[in-house]
């Protein structure tokens, strides 16, 4: 039995990690098999985050989380959460090995999941030309002619990205105003290889093997007209990475996780939620921390409150385990 | 470090073309993050059914022909060949019981 358990291992894990870890609470944090890291795994150059004047690569970020957190005591387990009990006053945390790990309180980190354009042939031609990570797969478009769909700052990087190892790069928006920050766009402008393609929405991916090309809808007028690529990286958003509580935790009219107020309590006492999971608005690596920060220190609170033949119980496992 | 046999350009029609044994080549590279968290889980299940399957990995910035060859366009990708045929593609990182369930067939 633990005190807390953390789930997630981006900015907001991390974060609660470290700060649950130097209250002594001895947290338990599960990072997931493939994915540890989060989001920023798949980021180059982060020039927002404080600290780092000159800009810090997103895994090398990530990579200093993680020290930091163990460096304090925090115990970190490579496999993901299968399934969650989290009604009780002691929390079950069941992971893809089998184990299964028990806590007074869980923080819930899990960020978001790529979003999908939706379409058949995204799930055929995914791997041979359709791909949602530049920094892992622009290397095998090199002088290649490609497209990029989207309008936030995720579709700005990766089209900038891309431009260094594309001849061209298509910028595929369904509108003419974007979510961008203007930093972002006009990076993406100032770029001679990136073409805006502005009120288009993909509607079809052509190719047999490998992708050749797009069929695109005007959203304006609806036409319809075709784009030879040979490649499409999609990134059209993400959603919040819920389906571990469902039926458990109350949800927002977003999709994310509901807290109260500025906090990160959820419906359920002693369960915390933290990061992206719990925000449709700002989504940034420093956010996210700071949310983070909030929910071990809620936990700790919490922890702090309950009674005696609770917290006793922690301390008697811990004793003879 | 992984496990997992390096085979290159120069190998690969030796080391996996001409093979008798069902082998994946797992094609793969230093910056791809996504590679490196999943190759530990290839050597487990590498190790776990040596007697079905053999485990290789080609580096795709050393050795582009084999990338370009078999249109290599995301990574991690893993392909499984018998007889000096693909058999199977598998993209992308996945936990272990998704990666046993998609190789299912050569484990049994």
């Amino acid at each position: 039995m633990r005190q807390v358990i953390i789930i997630g291992s981006g900015p907001a894990g991390y974060t609660a990690a470290i700060y649950a870890a130097r209250a002594n609470l001895k947290p338990l944090l599960i990072a997931s098999s493939v994915e540890a890291g989060g989001e920023l795994m798949k980021t180059t150059e982060v020039e927002n985050y404080p600290g780092f004047a000159e800009g810090i690569q997103g895994p090398d970020l990530m990579m200093k989380m993680q020290e930091q957190a163990e460096k304090f005591g925090t115990e970190i387990i490579l496999d993901d959460v299968v399934s969650l009990d989290l009604t009780g006053d002691i929390k079950t945390v069941t992971l893809g090995n089998g184990d299964v790990h028990e806590a007074l309180t869980v923080i819930f980190a899990t960020g978001s999941a790529y979003r999908k354009l939706g379409l058949e042939d995204e799930e055929r031609l995914s791997g041979q030309g359709v791909s949602w990570c530049a920094t892992c797969d622009g290397f095998f478009f090199r002088k290649k002619t490609i497209a990029v769909v989207g309008g936030g700052d995720s579709a700005m990087e990766e089209a900038t990205f891309l431009t260094k190892f594309a001849d061209k790069v298509y910028l595929i928006h369904r509108s003419d105003s974007f979510r961008a920050s203007k930093v972002m766009l006009d990076r993406a402008a100032a770029n001679e290889k990136i073409e805006f393609v502005f009120n288009k929405r993909v509607e079809h991916i052509y190719g047999d093997g490998l992708v050749n090309g797009l069929g695109l809808i005007d959203t304006v007028d609806g036409t319809e007209t075709t784009l030879n690529v040979g490649g499409l990286f999609i990134a059209i958003g993400a959603d919040p990475r819920t389906h571990l509580v469902h039926g458990q935790l109350d949800l927002t009219s977003f999709g994310t996780i509901a807290v109260d107020g500025r906090s990160s309590r959820t419906n359920l006492p002693g369960v915390f939620a933290a990061g992206d999971v719990i925000d449709p608005t700002y989504r940034q690596a420093v956010t996210a921390a700071g949310s983070g920060t909030v929910a071990a220190l809620d936990a700790e609170h919490y922890l702090a409150g309950l009674p005696k033949e609770l917290t006793e119980l922690v301390e008697a496992v811990s004793v003879t385990a | 470090m992984s496990s997992a046999k390096d085979v290159t350009d120069a190998t690969f029609v030796d080391d996996v073309l001409n093979s008798s044994d069902t082998i994946m080549v797992d094609f793969w590279a230093e910056w791809c993050g996504p590679c490196k968290a999943v190759s530990p889980i290839l050597d487990a299940i590498a190790s776990e059914h040596s007697d079905k399957i053999k485990i290789v990995k080609l580096n795709v910035d050393d050795n582009p022909e084999m990338a370009m060859k078999y249109q290599i366009t995301s990574i991690p990708a893993m392909k499984v060949f018998r007889g000096g045929e693909v058999v199977k593609t598998v993209i992308g990182a996945k936990p272990k019981p998704a990666l046993e369930a998609d190789l299912a067939e050569f484990l049994v």
